[in-house]
């Protein structure tokens, strides 16, 4: 997989004939804060077809998080639909929502976000309980998803114990031991030097390649938006295939 | 104080956070003042003692009785100004659970022994004038609502009327009041010519004397004096202070002092510890700011001190609330009804509760306060 | 169902294996609720061994007959004759064909506390041989007997303990006589053994009683015989007295002070527990800002709010368990036990008594405990729930 090869397959429109999984209409979003009101999105539309690996880009504060956590049923939209895999995701109650999230996304934080006490392995095989799985099962699944990432190494460190592109990569397992058909990684580099960072991409682009993940991610770096499909950018409330001026 | 608005501020930042410590403090110190006010009832009449005043009891035990003799012999002992004889009515006004003291006095000589009691001229009258007229303290009239005329009943198992009868009836002449905090008036005085007269027995014979002596600061060997005179008599006595006879029943109730000081300390030890846990967790969670404090300039004891006052102001806002609020629950009255008699704030305790805010405030702030001045900005900046 | 216990149990887990991060504010709320603990179960088992005492001092089948119109043996009289027909009446039982019944006199003596020196009203009672039949569990731990017409006696093992010169060899000064102790006696814990016990007829003539009791101690052959024995005591028209059995008569002595006790106490533990549950509360709330992230993050991951709060909850809950198990086994060490005196209000006289740290009492310090967790951690538990993710995921 060379870089050049995967620049040559970007493009800014779905890839037709391929089945939609995200498809966000009429969207937005305010948030008030006090009396101030803050209008963050505003009559979004994004369709994302299955097995895309997307890279959102775009000034701090244009709403790139806030247009994640809408995907990923984290928030709900002031206005318009979010639906996922066919099902409208902003109307769902909150207690559908967790079981939602649970089976159907795998989140990746730009702090990781790993519980301090748990071991990298039981770290991962978090998301797991949520499932009926027995408690052999849910090991054998968090080995696999760390071997994956390529820490089985690593198994029963803590993430203190862990480097920072460890830690992320630690994270990403956490996120596919589900086997989620959408990952949604926000700023997944943001936090990591050069090398870590290459490495944290490789992994992404090889789950979307190899597994056919279809991954939102949210990045800052043009180097790591190349590494998509596609890249769409945010500003101002509204996207755009190419950046603003 | 130009840093005050700094502290409101950061006391503003985590309003709940804030609240509870306040409400945790504040609730230490209302049941400081009230546990105050309950000692206080405890230790009744050891406060108001008179300095110059003695008590001269049966020896054998308070419930023997002595003969009136003894008064004459008494006014005669070097020292003694004069003495007045006292006996315990202890009767029942409808039911035991409504136990209040009654006493049998000589009524100008008790008074005048007295001074502390407040009573107007036209009450004094008034009872000097009714044989079987009584006077009682402001609570019990409040506690009973009693007025001056009213018929009160009351049956003695102790003592009887000529004929056999234990029902005596007392009218309300003269209704008096304290002159100074932590004296009874929860108390009726009956007169004693009536009650020697009226009663089946025991004429001529009296519970106890009180005796004002000329100088307080001989009163140890003026008492000596006194029992020396009953030495092998049949009715040998024993005379103390008047302090001591109070401290002595407040001995045999047992060390309330102690336990109520335990248990203060106690409150006041868990209240430090939550409330100084979280003022080190707010401090920790500003590291970063103090340590910009720092770096605009702020000296290390400036931001001691920020850190102190914090904790002074948030003491003492709630340790005021508390003490006030425990000022009005005992003005509200005694919890038992009538089984404290005097119950009450002293302005000793009220001074006692300032300094312990003042302690509180500085053991909760001054670790926090210490790791806050000992912050190396360079270090903190970089966290 | 079975997937939420789980998810609770595993939520759990984290927020107590985070504990160790936490010491310091989980230790404070936690000594602080041991604290409340063991004040509330000290001061109530002052009430409780009060209690105890007056109970213990009550036989089953026994009975105590004053005037009628006294309330306290202090202001009772009885004329001799008038106590002989009493033990004369039908229904108190028998031993070696004597009546089990004894008459008394009960007055009060100066004595000097051990603690203090200070004078303490002593009460001594004047009885009569079968006074130790009457008692359940009398028996003698030291001495013998005092002698029926001499000045000797013998005193209880709470007298013993509080009053200077109460023991054996010793003596105690009564008015200008001084009366040796020849014995020291237990009375099944109640209220005689604050007592100095003496000859009836000696402490007639000490305290100038002519021929007068003060009441009558006696048992029935059965508790049921008791309605009989009290009418035909109160129809006779040779007497006027009062019949109660003695589990009445001493419920009435204890009432005030046990009311005065109680009151106070339950007061206290109830102001103490508040300032307790906002100090929980200040823990918990820190708690849960502490792991906001964390909650945060499990919430995204799917986790339902009902785990979060019950872990939230058991934490809270776990610390007062732990704070209420240490308080009561302190109260339990320090007071279970514990011998003082206090004044008996209703007689005037010296009580002495043993703090009671009992099972119930434990249990209720140990409930007050979990209440105090329970609503310390319930607020908390519900904003860590209620705070929106994608807002929480913020914070940090
Ligand atoms: N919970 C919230 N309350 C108020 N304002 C918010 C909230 N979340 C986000 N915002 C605002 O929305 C805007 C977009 O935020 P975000 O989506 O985090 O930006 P980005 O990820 O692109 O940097 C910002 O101006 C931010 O202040
Ligand atoms: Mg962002």
């Amino acid at each position: 997989m060379s870089e050049t090869a995967m620049a040559s397959t970007q493009t800014t429109e779905p890839r037709p004939g391929n089945e939609l999984l995200v498809d966000v209409r009429g969207v937005d979003k305010v948030f008030t804060r006090g009396s101030e009101t803050v209008h963050v999105l505003g009559g979004l539309d994004l369709q994302i077809p299955k097995g895309e690996f997307l890279a959102l880009m775009g000034p701090s504060g244009s709403g790139k998080s806030t247009l994640l956590n809408l995907v990923g049923g984290l928030d709900r939209p002031t206005e318009g639909s979010v639906t996922v895999g066919g099902q409208r995701i902003d109307k769902l109650s909150d207690r559908k929502l967790a079981g939602w999230r649970a089976r159907h996304v795998g989140l990746v934080f730009q702090f990781y976000n790993l519980m301090p006490v748990l071991s990298a392995r039981k770290n991962v095989e978090l998301p797991l309980l949520l499932t009926k799985l027995s408690g052999k099962e849910r090991r054998k699944r968090a080995e696999l998803a760390l071997e994956i990432v390529g820490l089985s190494h690593r198994l029963n460190h803590y993430p203190r114990q862990l480097s920072g592109g460890e830690q992320q990569r630690t994270g990403i397992a956490r996120a596919i031991v589900t086997d989620p058909t959408l990952l949604l990684c926000d700023e997944p580099t943001g936090d990591l030097d050069r090398k870590s960072g290459d490495e944290i991409l490789d992994l992404l682009q090889a789950l979307n390649t190899e597994q056919g993940k279809t991954i939102i991610m949210v990045t800052h770096d043009q180097r790591a938006a190349d590494r998509a499909t596609r890249t769409l950018h945010l500003d101002k409330g509204r996207l755009s295939s190419e950046p603003q001026a | 104080m130009k840093y005050l608005s700094l502290i409101l501020g950061n006391l503003r930042r985590h309003k709940l956070r804030t609240a509870l410590t306040l409400l945790s403090i504040i609730v230490a110190f209302l049941l400081f003042g009230y546990l105050a006010a309950i000692r206080s009832a405890f230790l009744a009449g050891i406060d108001v003692a008179g300095e110059d005043r003695l008590i001269t009891r049966n020896k054998v035990s308070l419930i023997n009785l002595m003969p009136m003799a003894h008064q004459a012999e008494i006014n005669r002992v070097e020292g003694v100004d004069f003495a007045t004889h006292n006996t315990w009515f202890g009767g029942i006004y409808q039911e035991p659970s409504n136990f209040f003291a009654q006493i049998v006095v000589v009524p100008e000589q008790y008074l005048e022994l007295y001074p502390e009691l407040e009573l107007s001229d036209e009450d004094r009258q008034r009872w000097l004038e009714t044989r079987t007229g009584v006077m009682i303290g402001k609570v019990l009239a409040e506690r009973f609502d009693w007025k001056i005329g009213d018929k009160i009943p009351i049956m003695n198992p102790l003592w009887a009327l000529k004929g056999g009868d234990r029902n005596w009836t007392f009218d309300v002449a003269a209704i008096y009041d304290a002159r100074e905090q932590g004296i009874d008036t929860s108390q009726m005085f009956i007169r004693f010519d009536y009650f020697d007269e009226a009663r089946q027995w025991g004429q001529g014979q009296v519970g106890w004397y009180v005796v004002r002596v000329d100088e307080p600061d001989r009163a140890g060997e003026i008492a000596a004096a006194i029992d020396a005179v009953f030495a092998n008599s049949p009715d040998e006595t024993k005379t103390e202070p008047e302090g001591a006879w109070y401290q002595g029943f407040a001995n045999q109730v047992g060390n309330i002092g102690f336990i109520i000081t335990a248990i203060v300390s106690a409150v006041f030890f868990t209240i430090l510890l939550v409330a100084g846990n979280t003022m080190a967790y707010s401090v920790r969670e500003r590291i970063g700011e103090l340590a910009v404090l720092k770096a605009v300039g702020f000296t290390d004891g400036a931001v001691l001190g920020l850190v102190l006052g914090e904790a002074l102001v948030i003491t003492a806002i709630g340790g005021l609330i508390g003490l006030g609020l425990a000022w009005l629950l005992v003005a509200a009255g005694d919890p038992t009804n009538g089984a404290m008699p005097v119950f009450f704030i002293s302005v000793r305790d009220l001074l006692l509760g300032g300094v312990l805010i003042l302690a509180l405030a500085f053991i909760a702030g001054i670790f926090p306060a210490r790791t806050a001045q000992r912050l190396q900005v360079a270090d903190a900046l970089r966290r | 169902m079975f997937r939420i216990i789980n998810q609770v149990f595993q939520v759990t887990r984290f927020s107590l294996a985070s504990l160790p991060q936490r010491k310091g504010s989980s230790l404070s709320a936690m000594v602080g609720i041991a604290g409340v603990v063991v004040v509330m179960v000290g001061v109530l088992s002052i009430a409780q061994g009060i209690m105890a005492t007056m109970k213990s001092s009550a036989g089953e089948a026994n009975v105590i007959v004053m005037r009628s119109g006294a309330d306290t043996e202090m202001t009772s009289g009885l004329g001799g004759d008038e106590a002989r027909l009493v033990t004369e009446a039908p229904g108190i039982a028998r031993q070696d064909g004597q009546p089990v019944a004894s008459r008394e006199l009960f007055v009060i003596i100066n004595l000097p506390m051990r603690s203090t020196g200070t004078d303490a009203n002593v009460p001594v009672r004047g009885v009569e041989p079968q006074a130790a039949l009457v008692r359940e569990g009398f028996r003698l731990v030291d001495g013998r007997m005092f002698t029926a017409g001499l000045n000797e006696v013998i005193v209880g093992v709470g007298a013993r303990q509080e009053f200077s010169g109460a023991e054996t060899g010793s003596t105690l000064a009564v008015g200008s006589e001084q009366w040796p102790v020849v014995g020291v006696f237990e009375a099944g814990g109640g209220l005689s053994e604050s007592e100095v016990w003496v000859d009836a007829p000696v402490l007639q003539d000490a305290f100038r009683r002519g021929n007068s009791f003060q009441s009558v101690h006696a048992t029935l052959e059965r508790p049921e015989a008791f309605q009989d024995f009290k009418d035909a005591l109160t129809s006779d028209p040779r007497m006027n007295v009062k019949v109660q059995t003695e589990a009445e008569y001493y419920e009435g002595q204890s009432r005030l002070i046990y009311q005065l006790v109680t009151g106070l106490g339950t007061l206290i533990a109830l102001i103490m527990g508040l300032g307790a549950i906002f100090g929980a509360l200040n823990t918990m709330y820190t708690a849960v800002a502490s792991r906001t992230r964390e909650i945060a993050t499990l919430r995204a991951l799917g986790f339902r709010s009902g785990p979060v709060i019950a872990s939230v909850l058991s934490e809270s809950l776990l610390l007062a368990l732990l704070g209420g198990i240490i308080g009561a086994a302190l109260a339990w060490l320090a007071f279970d036990g514990f011998r003082a005196a206090t004044l008996n209000f209703s007689s005037f006289s010296s009580m002495t008594f043993a703090f009671e740290v009992n099972t119930p009492l434990l249990v209720q310090g140990i409930v007050f405990a979990l209440f105090i967790g329970f609503f310390g951690g319930l607020f908390p538990a519900i904003r860590a729930a209620r705070t929106p993710v994608a807002h929480a995921l913020r914070e940090l």
